[in-house]
């Protein structure tokens, strides 16, 4: 007699686990994008923004480790399924016919490993700064509220220099294109994972996941695309970035630098 | 032989109940010793295996079959009847009983037409408790629609599939017991052999279709419920593998058939289109409310339906039957069909085929109204054929659909070899020389799951020894006999493959006792079936081995019982000199050229018996003496 | 009509399977696609070849039993069709076909095109029914179903059990199948009692099988001969999750 103790290693469990963990990276990333979306205001808002998480200090890092673990279970569930899909069907069809299966939906181990390698590479980038050590001389004083006064990290500044170098950028952009494809079945898909999903509701979710995995693409482009058209910019760069020249890598030969 | 029927003594309303008061019990801790064999998980079979699993039986429950699930039971569309009276319009088991023994033309058993009515209320009752979504009205109360041959609504259904929600019913109830251990199920094993010891039934031999292997298997009795033979006609609307290999083995081994003649042809099916068919797809006669049925007045006349002038159209059935017309009783517009096509008036490729035509009804009600009401049937036609029926009319034919004929049982559904009891359409019992629409389904599900499950304990409790094993003699020797046919078979190496034989004892067996029947037709019938017999064992080709899954090994198996048996159902005809229900010999036809019956003369069972493939076979009687009911004329005037 | 057949041909469960290509000449369009088979098999016999095994019985598409992966398509072209309801004028004279069995591993090949799908009957013997005993049950009268409830649970009991859905499936996942079958009794008040076991169970003998897991592609709806919708596998989702929570939480407090 199967118990609830099987829950998390049947079929359906694991299923309920890869759609609970992507609800909650999907809340994530609408939460992140939300903050990134401050880049268009003042340098002052998004810094605050980023002060008031930095200052959360351990509660940061609580929040951080509850992300990754999710990342890593929704990655390993990711890792059994596709192992026993394989598994069930040994042989496969010489003429492979395909009725709705969506593009997006075929292709979500494939999506979810390069956006996997670009979570890597963006934590590293900005969050652990590792790539680019000269980000940490980017300054910046808060003008308003409890914290006014403060040096902080300019963040508004980062995120422009980052841009500012096209191959970043472009990586950038296809990576969010490619976790707005893997949304564009996933957003869905939890829905129907998570027994949340009806007759009345179907055809409400099918389209909502289009329009979510087309403006979530849309406004994380918005940023990169800004800051290569010039529309955002940001003062502090500049002198910086003579200041720092050192440790600027020679063969960073992006336009900006050159003027 | 004396045919024992053993109706129980008293009223036709008190009989089932008084018999069941009388039937010995089989006491619980017994019922672990005993073991019952049952063969087909149709609604009979499944019904049965599932209620003798929960009695406390051992069984062993057999089917050639993939998965109990599959057998024909599956296809049967229209519904299933039942006296409940829902309706409030008058119905009761008395009615339904009427109904039924009248519909079949005064050629079945009282009593067990009347327990058949009697338990068709429980039917309902068990299958919405198994969760049979049976249609409903508004207030959440189960639908009732209206068949042939009643003036009360009694007919349950779910949508046009309900013998498939019937029989996931018996399945769900049979699965359950396999699941708890009481039930072994065989799928995949055909029954090629009934085993007697002393006499009595003890046991079957089966080959597993996945491996050839050739197993016996011990019983202290054997319930066989695998279905009707008409695949005997070659094309008919059954499965391609129903068959008649179960009862005609067990007929050789001494189980009386009855009335094997007995074939239920229905109007409207889509016809043959040419010699590859394997299949005729029944089409609700509804059609016919609407419909105007007409061929060509010309011989031979090749236009296409739209260019024949009006008056260049036979309307034959308003022409014959004018209070009538298209609505013309099942077996009268099948046979007018026959008449008009052998007359070389038949239309479509093969020339047997007539026109239902709806364009009058179009031009009258508009094809919106037509498609309300046959949308789901034109669909059907429009998807086998490739034509629609909207343009130009239909083109129908009458195709087999049920044999009413089987193996002889009694009341309790035993045949006259102790041991071997008889369910479902494979018996004779109930249906007399005609079925009414939606009370098969009924009969399947009554046999196996509210009669056989008391009756058979008559037959237990006096069985005191252990029934013998496997190993007793009688095994072996039906071992022997199974694989000796099998050897003969694949060793014959002949020219022709298994299907031509099929086809050409399908049109022996259409032309000389189909719809209707001629003493000179029946007698160069037989002399045709018999050369076809003798050049099969010469001149078939099965490829193969027997240890391999071979399904042309299989049919050969079976063509070679439908060859004996359809000389059997010719002689059954040729015997029976009147017309009653299905059975229509020319010779015997009022004016209007309806069936003329004669109760004087033939008013009894023919059951007959086994004495030889190349021997002529004995007929026993039954007589059929009615106690509570009159035999009238049929008429549906 | 000619076409070409690339028929797969296996002898049995061990023994490896391989194309043969195979010529069925003087078609007619009208033939369904079994009778086309029927014809070849017909001239492979009258050959002491052995015939291409492939499963039917009903011929109309109700038993499930017609079993023919037709260019890579469970049953082939056609919406809502089973094998045995395809007909020779959906494809063109001269056309190559290619004739596959259903692939999956719960389904092993019996011969050629047959494959055996006892792990369907194994779900239905775990959960797949309501209990009640022969002669024990009330008038049927007596519990009213709405009409909206029996009809939904009409459509879901409307799947045949052919296993197209496991084969057209990206990943040979049973969900539509098993979604359908609980589906129909847990909507069912007949069916309340039994409702979580019946889920657990049922979904406990599907993963024993090897079946593989959805990924909510909807591939099973599109080939299923009855168009079953995939809305029963959130509901079976829903039932499942609802089940553990209860077995969980609620039936300790009982006991106590
Ligand atoms: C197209 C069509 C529509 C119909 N519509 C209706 C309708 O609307 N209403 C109605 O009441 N009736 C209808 N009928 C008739 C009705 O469906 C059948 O008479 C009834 O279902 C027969 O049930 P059964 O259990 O006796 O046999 P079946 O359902 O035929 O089962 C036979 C079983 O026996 C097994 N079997 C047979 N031989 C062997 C063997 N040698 N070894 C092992 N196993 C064997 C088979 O595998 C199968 O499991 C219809 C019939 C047809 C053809
Ligand atoms: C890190 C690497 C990732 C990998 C390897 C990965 C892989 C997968 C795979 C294989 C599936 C199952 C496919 C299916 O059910 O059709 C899936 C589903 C999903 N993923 Fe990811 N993914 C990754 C990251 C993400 C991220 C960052 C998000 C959210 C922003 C996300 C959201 C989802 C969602 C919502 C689902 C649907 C779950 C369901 O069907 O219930 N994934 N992922
Ligand atoms: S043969 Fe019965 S569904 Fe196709």
């Amino acid at each position: 007699m199967p118990t609830s103790k099987s829950f998390f290693f049947s079929s359906l469990g694991k299923k309920f686990i890869m759609g609970l963990t992507g609800l909650i990276l999907v809340l994530f990333v609408i939460g992140h994008l939300v903050g990134n979306l401050q880049i268009f205001a003042d340098p002052e808002v998004i810094n605050q923004y980023a002060h008031l998480l930095h200052s959360m200090g351990p509660l940061l890092w609580l929040v951080r480790a509850f992300l990754l673990l999710t990342v890593v279970l929704h990655i390993w569930m990711a890792v059994l399924l596709v192992i026993e899909n394989r598994r069930a069907r040994p042989q496969g069809y010489e003429g492979e016919h395909t009725h709705r299966a969506s593009y997006a939906s075929r292709t979500m181990k494939f999506s979810g490993i390069i956006v996997l390698a670009f979570i890597i590479f963006h934590l590293a980038h900005f969050t652990l700064r590792v790539t680019h050590p000269e980000y940490e001389n980017l300054r910046y004083t808060l003008q308003e509220g409890a914290y006014a006064g403060t040096e902080v990290l300019d963040v508004h500044a980062m995120m422009v220099m980052g841009f500012q170098k096209p191959l970043i950028s472009l990586f950038y952009i296809f990576a969010v294109g490619l976790l707005a494809f893997h949304l564009r079945h996933g957003f869905g898909s939890m829905f129907q994972t998570l027994g949340l999903r009806n007759k009345h509701w179907g055809g409400v979710i099918e389209k909502t996941t289009i329009t979510f995995a087309v403006a979530y693409f849309l406004f994380n482009a918005a940023i990169p695309l800004s800051v290569m058209a010039g529309v955002v910019d940001n003062e502090n760069i500049k002198s910086i970035d003579d200041s720092a020249e050192v440790m600027t890598l020679p063969e960073d030969d992006s336009p900006e630098q050159t003027d | 032989m004396k045919l024992q029927a053993n109706e129980p003594e008293g009223p036709l309303a008190e009989k089932w109940q008084r018999h069941q008061a009388n039937i010995k019990l089989v006491n619980p801790s017994n019922k672990r010793k005993y073991e019952i064999i049952v063969v087909g998980s149709g609604l009979a079979g499944s019904g049965a295996a599932a209620t003798f699993g929960e009695m406390g039986y051992n069984v062993k429950c057999f089917t050639y079959h993939d998965s109990p699930r599959r057998a024909h039971s599956i296809a049967a569309q229209g519904g299933i009847n039942a006296a409940k009276n829902y309706q409030n319009d008058g119905d009761s088991i008395q009615r339904l009983y009427h109904d039924t023994i009248k519909g079949g033309d005064f050629r079945a058993r009282e009593a067990n037409v009347y327990r058949l009515a009697e338990v068709s209320v429980k039917i309902i009752d068990h299958c919405a408790a198994l969760g049979v979504p049976f249609a409903r009205e508004y207030g959440g109360l189960l639908a009732n629609r209206s068949f042939g041959g009643a003036q009360v609504s009694r007919t349950f259904y779910a949508r046009g599939q309900t013998g498939q929600q019937l029989l996931l019913g018996a399945y769900s109830a049979l699965s359950r017991q396999i699941g708890l251990g009481t039930v072994d199920m065989h799928p995949h094993e055909e029954m090629l052999d009934l085993v007697l010891v002393d006499g009595h039934a003890k046991g079957i031999i089966t080959r597993n279709k996945e491996t050839g292997k050739v197993t016996s298997h011990a019983a202290d009795a054997v319930v066989l419920a695998t279905g009707g033979y008409g695949n005997v006609y070659n094309l008919s609307t059954y499965a391609r593998n129903s068959n008649a290999t179960a009862i005609w083995r067990a007929h050789k081994k001494g189980a009386l058939f009855a009335n094997p003649c007995f074939t239920q042809i229905h109007p409207t099916c889509i016809p043959v289109s040419g010699d590859y068919q394997s299949k005729l797809t029944l089409m609700s006669e509804s059609l016919r409310n609407d419909g105007r049925i007409w061929v060509p007045k010309k011989v031979g006349d090749k236009r296409a339906p739209q260019d024949i002038p009006e008056d260049e159209r036979d309307y034959y059935l308003e022409r014959k039957y004018p209070s009538f017309g298209n609505l013309a009783p099942r077996d009268i517009s099948s046979r007018a069909a026959k008449q008009v096509c052998d007359e070389g008036r038949g239309v479509g490729p093969t020339g047997l085929g007539v026109y239902l035509d709806f364009s009058d009804a179009i031009k009258r009600l508009g094809e919106d109204t037509i498609r309300e009401r046959y949308g789901n049937l034109f669909d059907i036609y429009h998807e086998i054929t490739g034509e629609s029926a909207y343009q130009s009319p239909m083109r129908i034919f009458p195709a087999v659909h049920y044999t009413m004929g089987g193996l002889w049982v009694d009341y309790n559904l035993m045949s006259n070899i102790p041991g071997l009891f008889v369910l479902g359409e494979a018996n004779f019992s109930d249906h007399g020389a005609n079925r009414l629409g939606a009370s098969a389904l009924m009969q399947g599900l009554a046999d196996g799951f509210f009669v056989i499950p008391y009756t058979i304990g008559n037959y237990l409790s006096e069985c005191r020894e252990k029934h013998p094993t496997d190993g007793h003699p009688a095994f072996k020797d039906a071992e022997e006999n199974v694989r000796n046919i099998t050897n003969k078979l694949l060793n014959t190496h002949g020219r022709h493959p298994v299907s031509y034989f099929h086809r050409e004892l399908g049109k022996i067996m259409w032309d000389h006792c189909g719809m209707a029947r001629t003493k000179e037709g029946l007698e160069e019938g037989i002399g045709k079936i018999q050369k076809l017999r003798e050049q099969f064992w010469q001149d078939v080709n099965i490829p193969g081995d027997n240890e391999e899954y071979n399904q042309a090994l299989e049919k050969a198996g079976r063509v070679a019982d439908y060859m004996e048996l359809g000389e059997l159902m010719c002689r059954d005809a040729l015997e029976r000199d009147e017309s009653c229900g299905c059975h229509f010999r020319e010779e015997h036809q009022t004016e209007d050229a309806e069936a003329l019956r004669n109760d004087q003369d033939f008013a009894y069972v023919a059951a007959w018996e086994f004495k030889g493939a190349d021997e002529t076979p004995v007929m026993h009687k039954e007589e059929l003496n009615y106690k509570e009911t009159k035999m009238a004329t049929r008429n549906y005037k | 009509m000619n076409v070409t057949l690339k028929v797969w041909r296996q002898k049995n469960a061990n023994e490896e399977g391989h194309f043969e290509t195979l010529e069925a000449r003087n078609l007619n369009p009208n033939m369904s696609f079994l009778e086309m088979l029927d014809v070849v098999n017909n001239e492979l016999e009258a050959e002491s070849k052995m015939p291409v095994a492939f499963d039917h019985d009903c011929r109309e598409g109700i038993c499930g039993t017609c079993s023919l992966t037709i260019n890579g398509q469970p049953h082939g072209p056609g919406e809502g069709v089973a094998s045995c309801q395809v007909y020779m004028r959906s494809f063109k004279d001269g056309d190559t076909i290619t004739i596959e069995p259903f692939r999956a591993k719960p389904f092993p090949v019996i011969r050629d095109l047959v494959v055996d799908r006892t792990a369907f009957d194994k779900i239905i013997q775990a959960g797949g029914f309501v209990t009640v005993r022969t002669g024990s049950a009330p008038d049927a009268n007596a519990i009213p179903i709405p009409k909206e409830t029996a009809d939904l649970a009409m459509d879901a009991a409307a799947c045949i059990g052919c296993g197209a859905c496991v084969a057209a499936c990206k990943n040979a996942s049973a969900m539509l199948f098993v979604a359908a079958k609980s589906s129909q009794l847990n909507m069912l008040p007949q069916g309340q009692a039994e409702k979580d076991t019946r889920v657990l169970k049922m979904v406990a003998t599907m993963d024993e099988a090897g079946f593989g897991n959805c990924t909510n592609q909807y591939e099973c709806s599109a080939a299923c001969p009855k168009l079953i919708s995939e809305d029963f596998i959130g509901k079976m989702n829903r039932d499942y999750l609802f089940a553990n929570l209860r077995q969980k939480f609620l039936r300790r407090k009982k006991k106590i």
